[in-house]
C-alpha cells in the first residue's frame, strides 16, 4: 500500500518536495554548522583553561593589575600547598600592531603545575630563566621571523629574544611564555603579580584551605577552582552562542514550514487517490500513518544532507576563519573539529521531526475526509476550516506577551525567546480569520479580474493560507532582524557620537595592557597650545565578582563642575548628598549582574582595599561587554597612588588644526607610539567592527528569508497549476489570457499584501522582544528602537511584486496547454 | 671533589661562550685555606656548588635503606639590571632518593626553586639551604634535613663525630690536566643519623652512618670530559675512601676512557692520603641496562688504588635516576658495599653520570 502511495507521489513530488526538502537540509546544516564551529571554539577555549591549569587545583586570581609579589610567598608557604605558582598574565601590545598575551612565570615552578609547557623539553625551563627571553606559542610564531620580539611598554619598544617556538599543544593562541621577573621589569609590573597557581597536597581537604587562602587575601583578589575558571570562560560567550543557535533555529523553522506548505497543497490535489486508497480498504489512521512516512522519509534524506552539509560548512568556516564567528570572543582560535555522533544524530534526528510535524495537519485532514466526499472534485477547501477560529492564536499572542516579560533564566533569554515562537504561530494561526475578515470587507471592483480574484480569496481561502502563513512567518522573522539590527547599529553610531565629544583622541590602549603614559609626558601634553583642553583617563580592570570576567575601570579627569561626568547616562541620575562616598558610573552591564540602581552603593577593589562607592548613573556602553565602571581620576589617584594614564580626549584651541595637534603630539618623546584619530575615523572603524560582529548574524537571517521566498514562490506556483481546469472554463466564458493573468497577478499580490502587513506587524512585536528582552538580556545592551523604515518598504514592495510575478507566470505557464485540453482534464 | 649530576643544570644554564652581560665567576685558585663555619656555608659567587650527603640506614625491624640528600645551588650566567626580587640570581635545587630493597627501585623526588622571596635560598656562614618545604641546616655539630617526597618523607639529625677532611690539597681538589679545572672540596665520613624516615605512610625510626661533601666551583669538569664515576666509602675499620674518575669517550682497553683521576684515602688512624692521577683506576666486572631508558651503567665497579683492588657491589642493580624533567640529565646514584679480598670492608654511595648522554659543559 505504501508503495502504492509512493508511486502515486512521484509523480507530483519533484520540485515542490524538493524545495521543502532543501528547505529542512539547509536548515539542519546552519545549526548543525553553527553548532559544531561553537563547540570547537568552546572546547578549544576550555582546553586552553585546562592546559595552562595544568594540575592546579585552586587558582588565586586578581584583576590585571593584580597584587604584591608578597603574597605569593605567604601562600606558596601555607602547609597544605604542594606547588605555588607565580604569574604575571598580560596582553601586550606589539611594536608592529596587534596584541600578544604574555605569560610571565617562574619556569621552576610552572613546571611543577602545567606539565606541559616544558614535558617535551625541560631544557626549556632554564633557558626560560635568562632575561629578557621568551618562548612564543605556535599561533605566535610569526610575530618574531628575525627572532625578536618587540614589545610596547609604556610608550618605549622592548626588545626580547625569541629562543624559540613552543608545540602547538603546549601552549594555544597567541602567547608567549617568559620569566616572571623579565615580565615584571620589561613590563612595567615590578612586583607584582596576577595569578598564582596553587596545587594541594595530597589528602589537603580543599574546602577548607580556600577558606583559609580566601581570608589571606587582599579585595579585588580571589581564589577559585579551576572548574569555575573554565566555566567561567564558557559562560563570557555563552548568550552570543545561543542567539547564533537559535537563528539557525529559525532555518529550520522556516523549513518546517516548506514541508507544511508542500504537503497541505500535496493532500489536496491527491485527495482522489487518497480516496481510492481508504476505498481499496486502507483505514483513516492507516493513510495518516503513511502520509507522516512519506513526510519522515524525505526529512530523513534531507536531514542527513544537512547534516553532511553542515560539517562541511563548519570545516570550511574553521580554516577560512577560525572559530570566531564575528563575536570576537574566540579570535585567534584555532581548533580542532570534532564530530560528536551523538550531537550529529540529534540534528538528523531534529530535522526529520521537523518535517513530520510540518507534515502532521495536512496528514491529518486527509485521513478525517470520507472518501466519498473527497472523490468529488473540488473538495480540497477543507484543511483551514477549523483553523478558521481564533482562539487558539490569540491564546498564543497572550502567552507570547506574558513570556517576553520573564526574566532571564541562568544567564540565558529562554523565556524570551519561547515568547518569540509563540507570537511567530500564534500570529500565523490567526491568518485565517484575519485573512476571511479582510478580504470580505474590501470592496468588489469593477474590473473582471480584480473582482474575480477578490471573488476566488473569498470562497476558497485554504490554498491561498498556505501560502500566506509562508509569507508572514518568513516576513516577521525578516522584519523582526532587520528592526533589531539596525536598532542596534543606530543606537551604537548615536552612542558613539554621544561618547566621543572632543576633538582629538589619543590611545594606548591599542596596544594591550602593556601600554601607559607617564605623568611627565601628560604633563607635556597639558602644555601644548594646539588644545583648549584635555581630559586623561586610565584604565584598569577590577574583579568584582570571581566567577564572571573583569570589570573595566576607567579613571576619567572629571569636568570643571564636579560629579558630572561625560557619559551618556540611561535613565536619572542620583543627585549627590553631603557625606556620599565618591561617585562611580556603571554600565548598564554591571547595573544589571549586581542589581545596581542610581543612589546604591558599590564596593570597588583599589589598591587591595574594598573602597565604597555611590553608583550615581547607570550609562550605556557598547563597547566593553563585560562591563565598565567610571570613576573620578582624581579620586583613583588619591586611593592608589597610580598617576598613570591610557588614554586622552583633546580639544583643539581656537585655530588650530587636528593635523597640527596630532604633529605636536607626535613630536612629543615616545609619542610616535601613540594611536591618535579624530572621532570621525573612531566612528567608522567602530561600525565596521559592527557590522563584521554581525556578519554571520546577516548571513543566517538572509538564509531564513530566502528560504521564506523559496516557500511563497513554490506555494503560489502550485496553487495556480492546480486551478489549471479553472483557468479553461474562464477562457471559455471569454476571458482573454491577460485577463486571467491579471487576476492572477491580483490575487497573489493581495495575498501578499496581506501578508506582508500582517508580517510587518507581527515582526515589529517580536523586534521588541529582541529589542528589549533577548538583547538586553544577553548581553546587558538597551537600545533604543530604529526600523529602518526604507529597508522595510523596499522588502514589502518586492515581496508583493515577487508574489503578484510568480503567480501571474504561474498562470501564463498553466494556460499554455490551452483551454479545450485543460477543461478536458476534468474527465 | 667530583660530581653531580646537578652539573647538567649550569651546563644548560650557563653556556661558556663569552656573552657582553656574562657574570664574572671567581677562579679556584691553589692558594686556598678552608675555614670553618665560614666554608659550611654558601659561596654565591662561584659559579655552581653542593651539599651531598649520603648514607645506609637501619630501620627498627632490620632493613638497610640507602639515602641521598643533595642540596645544589646554581649561580647562572647572566647580568641584568632587572632590580626585581623575583629575578633567578641564584637557583636551588634539592634531590633526594631513598633505596630500598624491597621495593626494587629507587624513590626519588626534586625540587627546584630560585632563591627569591625566602623560598629557596643558601645562606652564607653557615649551612643553611633550602627550597619550599626541604632544608639542609648546621646546628653546632650536626645537620637536620628534612624532605617531605610525595613517595617517602626524611627526617634526620646528621652528627658529625669528626672534623671534615680536606680533600686536594687542602680543599683544592683538581678535577682535570687544564688549570682552572678544579673545586674547593671537603668530606665529613662517619657521620652518625638518627631520626624518622616515611614510606607509605607509615614512619619508623632509623640509624645509621653517612658521608657529607661539600664542593664548590666555577669550572667543574674539564672540557674533553662527557661524565664521571664516583664514590665515597665508610670504611668499617674506622677509615674511609673517595675516588673519582672523569671521563672521556675511550677504546675498549681498560682506563684508556680515563680523562683524569683523584681521590682521598683516610686510615684508621686519621691519616689523610692524596691519591693522585695514576694511582687511582676504575674497572667495570658488570653492567646493567635500565629498562626503562636503554642507557647501561657499570653498576659493579673494581677501583684499584695504591695496588689493592677494592670491590664495588650495588645494593641493588637498579637505582638510576630519571632527572630530566628537573635537572635536565638520567645518572646513576646508589648505595654499594664494599670488599677487598673478598671480606666486606664498608658501606657508600657510587655515582655514574654521562652514561645516559655525555654531560656537557
Amino acid at each position: 500500500m505504501f508503495r502504492l502511495s509512493l508511486l502515486g507521489a512521484r509523480g507530483h513530488w519533484g520540485g515542490r518536495a524538493l524545495l521543502s526538502a532543501l528547505g529542512i537540509a539547509l536548515g539542519v546544516a546552519l545549526g548543525s554548522a553553527v553548532h559544531l564551529i561553537n563547540r570547537a571554539a568552546v572546547n578549544e577555549l576550555a582546553a586552553g583553561v585546562r592546559a595552562l591549569a595544568g594540575d592546579a587545583d585552586l587558582e588565586v586570581r586578581g584583576a590585571r593589575a593584580g597584587f604584591p609579589e608578597a603574597l605569593y610567598a605567604e601562600l606558596a608557604r601555607l602547609p597544605g600547598v604542594a606547588v605555588a605558582s607565580p604569574v604575571l598574565e598580560l596582553e601586550a601590545g606589539l611594536a608592529a600592531g596587534r596584541t600578544i598575551r604574555i605569560l610571565g612565570l617562574d619556569p621552576l615552578r610552572a613546571g611543577l603545575v602545567q606539565p606541559a609547557l616544558f614535558g617535551d623539553d625541560p631544557r626549556r625551563r632554564l633557558e626560560l630563566l635568562k632575561p629578557d627571553t621568551v618562548y612564543l606559542s605556535a599561533a605566535a610564531a610569526d610575530l618574531a621571523r628575525d627572532g625578536k620580539l618587540r614589545v610596547v611598554a609604556g610608550l618605549q619598544t622592548v626588545e626580547l629574544e625569541v629562543a624559540g617556538v613552543l608545540p602547538a599543544s603546549s601552549l594555544r593562541g597567541v602567547a608567549a611564555l617568559a620569566d616572571v621577573a623579565t615580565a615584571q621589569w620589561r613590563l612595567g609590573r615590578e612586583g607584582q603579580l596576577n595569578r598564582i597557581d596553587l596545587r594541594l597536597a595530597p589528602g589537603v581537604d580543599r574546602e577548607l584551605l580556600r577558606t583559609a587562602i580566601g581570608a589571606k587575601l587582599p579585595a579585588g583578589v580571589h581564589v577559585v577552582t579551576v572548574d569555575a575558571v573554565e566555566e567561567s570562560g564558557a559562560n563570557l560567550s555563552r548568550a552570543y552562542r545561543v542567539n547564533l543557535n537559535v537563528l539557525a533555529l529559525v532555518a529550520l523553522f522556516t523549513g518546517g514550514f516548506l514541508v507544511f506548505s508542500a504537503q497541505a497543497l500535496e493532500v489536496a490535489r491527491r485527495r482522489g487517490e487518497h480516496a481510492l486508497l481508504r476505498v481499496l480498504g486502507l483505514q483513516g489512521a492507516g493513510l495518516f500513518r503513511l502520509l507522516l512516512a512519506e513526510a519522515a522519509l524525505i526529512g530523513a534524506a534531507a536531514s542527513a544532507l544537512g547534516v553532511v552539509l553542515g560539517w562541511a560548512i563548519a570545516k570550511a568556516a574553521v580554516s577560512l576563519g577560525g572559530a570566531d564567528l564575528g563575536s570576537g570572543l574566540f579570535r585567534g582560535v584555532q581548533p580542532e573539529l570534532a564530530l560528536p555522533i551523538g550531537t550529529m544524530a540529534a540534528y538528523w534526528a531534529a530535522g526529520i521531526a521537523v518535517a513530520v510535524a510540518g507534515a502532521w495537519l495536512p496528514a491529518l485532514d486527509a485521513a478525517r475526509v470520507p472518501p466519498a466526499q473527497a472523490l468529488k472534485a473540488g473538495d480540497a477547501e477543507r484543511l483551514f476550516e477549523r483553523a478558521a477560529t481564533i482562539a487558539p492564536g490569540l491564546a498564543l499572542l497572550a502567552a507570547g506577551t506574558a513570556l517576553s516579560q520573564l526574566p532571564a533564566v541562568g544567564g540565558l533569554p529562554l523565556p524570551g525567546y519561547a515568547a518569540i515562537a509563540c507570537l511567530l504561530v500564534g500570529g500565523v494561526l490567526l491568518m485565517p480569520w484575519l485573512a476571511r475578515s479582510a478580504f470580505e470587507r474590501l470592496p468588489l471592483s469593477r474590473r473582471p479580474a480584480l473582482a474575480l480574484a477578490l471573488a476566488q480569496l473569498r470562497g476558497a481561502p485554504g490554498q491561498a493560507m498556505v501560502s500566506l502563513a509562508a509569507i508572514v512567518a518568513s516576513f516577521a522573522l525578516m522584519c523582526a532582524m532587520a528592526i533589531m539590527v539596525a536598532s542596534f547599529r543606530e543606537s551604537v553610531d548615536r552612542w558613539l557620537s554621544a561618547v566621543l565629544p572632543a576633538d582629538l583622541y589619543l590611545r594606548t590602549t591599542h596596544a594591550g595592557e602593556s601600554a601607559w603614559i607617564e605623568p611627565e609626558f601628560e604633563d607635556q601634553v597639558r602644555k601644548l597650545p594646539q588644545f583648549s583642553s584635555v581630559e586623561f583617563l586610565r584604565s584598569q580592570r577590577v574583579l568584582l565578582d570571581p566567577a564572571r570576567p573583569a570589570v573595566a575601570l576607567l579613571a576619567r579627569d572629571g569636568e570643571a563642575d564636579k560629579g558630572a561626568m561625560r557619559v551618556p547616562l540611561a535613565g536619572k541620575g542620583y543627585q549627590r548628598r553631603a557625606g556620599d562616598p565618591p561617585p562611580a558610573w556603571i554600565s548598564e552591564a554591571v547595573a544589571d549582574l549586581h542589581r545596581l540602581g542610581p543612589g546604591a552603593r558599590i564596593e570597588l577593589p583599589l589598591a587591595g582595599r574594598r573602597q565604597p562607592f555611590i553608583v550615581a548613573g547607570i550609562w550605556r556602553d557598547y563597547a566593553r561587554q563585560h562591563g565598565a565602571v567610571v570613576i573620578e581620576r582624581e579620586t583613583y589617584v588619591a586611593l592608589t597612588g597610580d598617576r598613570r594614564a591610557n588614554d586622552a580626549a583633546l580639544w583643539l584651541a581656537r585655530g588650530a588644526t587636528p593635523d597640527q595637534a596630532s604633529r605636536a603630539l607626535r613630536a612629543l618623546p615616545g609619542g610616535s607610539a601613540l594611536e591618535i584619530a579624530g572621532p570621525g575615523e573612531i566612528r567608522t572603524v567602530s561600525l565596521r567592527l559592527f557590522d563584521r560582529t554581525f556578519a554571520v548574524t546577516y548571513a543566517l537571517e538572509a538564509v531564513a528569508v530566502l528560504v521564506g521566498l523559496f516557500g511563497l514562490a513554490s506555494s503560489v506556483g502550485a496553487i495556480v497549476l492546480s486551478r489549471r481546469r479553472e483557468f479553461g472554463m474562464l477562457r471559455h466564458v471569454g476571458m482573454t489570457r491577460g485577463q486571467v493573468g491579471g487576476m492572477l497577478a491580483a490575487e497573489g499580490g493581495l495575498l501578499a499584501a496581506l501578508g506582508v502587513g500582517a508580517g510587518i506587524a507581527l515582526g515589529a512585536a517580536i523586534s521588541l522582544v529582541l529589542v528589549y528582552v533577548v538583547n538586553r538580556q544577553s548581553f546587558g545592551w538597551s537600545m533604543d528602537l530604529h526600523p529602518p523604515w526604507a529597508l522595510l518598504a523596499g522588502l514589502s514592495a518586492a515581496l508583493v511584486g515577487l508574489a503578484a510575478l510568480v503567480a501571474w507566470f504561474s498562470g501564463r505557464e498553466a494556460m499554455g496547454v490551452g483551454p479545450v485540453r485543460a477543461v478536458r482534464e476534468d474527465w | 671533589m667530583r660530581r653531580r649530576a646537578f652539573l647538567a643544570l649550569p651546563l644548560a644554564l650557563l653556556p661558556a661562550q663569552a656573552r657582553a652581560n656574562a657574570v664574572a665567576y671567581p677562579a679556584v685558585t691553589p692558594d686556598f685555606r678552608l675555614d670553618f663555619p665560614r666554608d659550611h656555608g654558601a659561596h654565591p659567587h662561584f659559579r655552581q656548588e653542593w651539599w651531598y650527603v649520603t648514607g645506609s640506614l637501619a630501620t627498627s625491624r632490620g632493613e638497610t635503606l640507602g639515602f641521598q640528600v643533595t642540596f645544589f645551588r646554581a649561580r647562572p650566567d647572566f647580568a641584568t639590571a632587572n632590580p626585581g626580587r623575583m629575578v633567578p640570581r641564584q637557583i636551588i635545587l634539592a634531590h633526594a632518593a631513598l633505596a630500598d630493597g624491597r621495593h626494587g627501585r629507587l624513590r626519588h623526588e626534586d625540587r627546584a626553586g630560585r632563591a627569591s622571596l625566602g623560598l629557596a635560598g643558601a645562606d652564607e656562614g653557615t649551612t643553611r639551604v633550602w627550597v619550599d618545604g626541604w632544608r639542609l641546616e648546621l646546628v653546632r655539630n650536626a645537620w637536620r634535613t628534612r624532605i617531605a617526597a610525595r613517595e617517602f618523607a626524611l627526617d634526620l639529625e646528621i652528627r658529625m663525630r669528626r672534623p671534615p677532611v680536606a680533600n686536594g690539597r687542602d680543599g683544592y681538589s683538581q678535577k682535570g690536566p687544564g688549570a682552572g679545572e678544579a673545586s674547593y672540596y671537603y668530606s665529613v665520613p662517619h657521620l652518625l643519623v638518627s631520626g624518622s624516615v616515611e614510606r607509605a605512610g607509615a614512619r619508623q625510626e632509623v640509624s645509621g652512618t653517612a658521608w657529607l661533601d661539600h664542593e664548590w666551583s666555577s669550572q667543574y669538569m674539564p672540557a674533553a670530559a662527557e661524565g664521571w664515576d664516583w664514590i665515597g666509602l665508610n670504611l668499617d675499620d674506622g677509615g674511609a675512601l673517595m675516588a673519582f674518575r672523569m671521563r672521556k669517550g675511550g677504546g675498549a682497553a681498560p682506563g684508556s676512557d680515563t680523562l683524569y683521576a683523584g681521590g682521598t684515602l683516610l686510615s684508621p688512624q686519621d691519616v689523610v692520603r692524596v691519591l693522585a692521577p695514576d694511582q687511582v683506576a676504575f674497572e667495570p666486572l658488570r653492567r646493567w641496562r635500565s629498562p626503562r631508558t636503554g642507557t647501561t651503567y657499570p653498576v659493579a665497579m673494581k677501583v684499584a688504588i695504591l695496588g689493592r683492588e677494592w670491590l664495588i657491589e650495588p645494593m641493588m642493580d637498579d637505582q638510576e635516576l630519571d632527572a630530566r624533567a628537573s635537572t635536565g640529565t638520567i645518572y646513576w646514584e646508589g648505595a654499594v658495599g664494599a670488599k677487598l679480598e673478598g671480606a666486606t670492608v664498608g658501606r657508600g654511595y657510587l655515582e655514574l653520570t654521562g652514561y645516559w648522554r655525555p654531560m656537557r659543559l
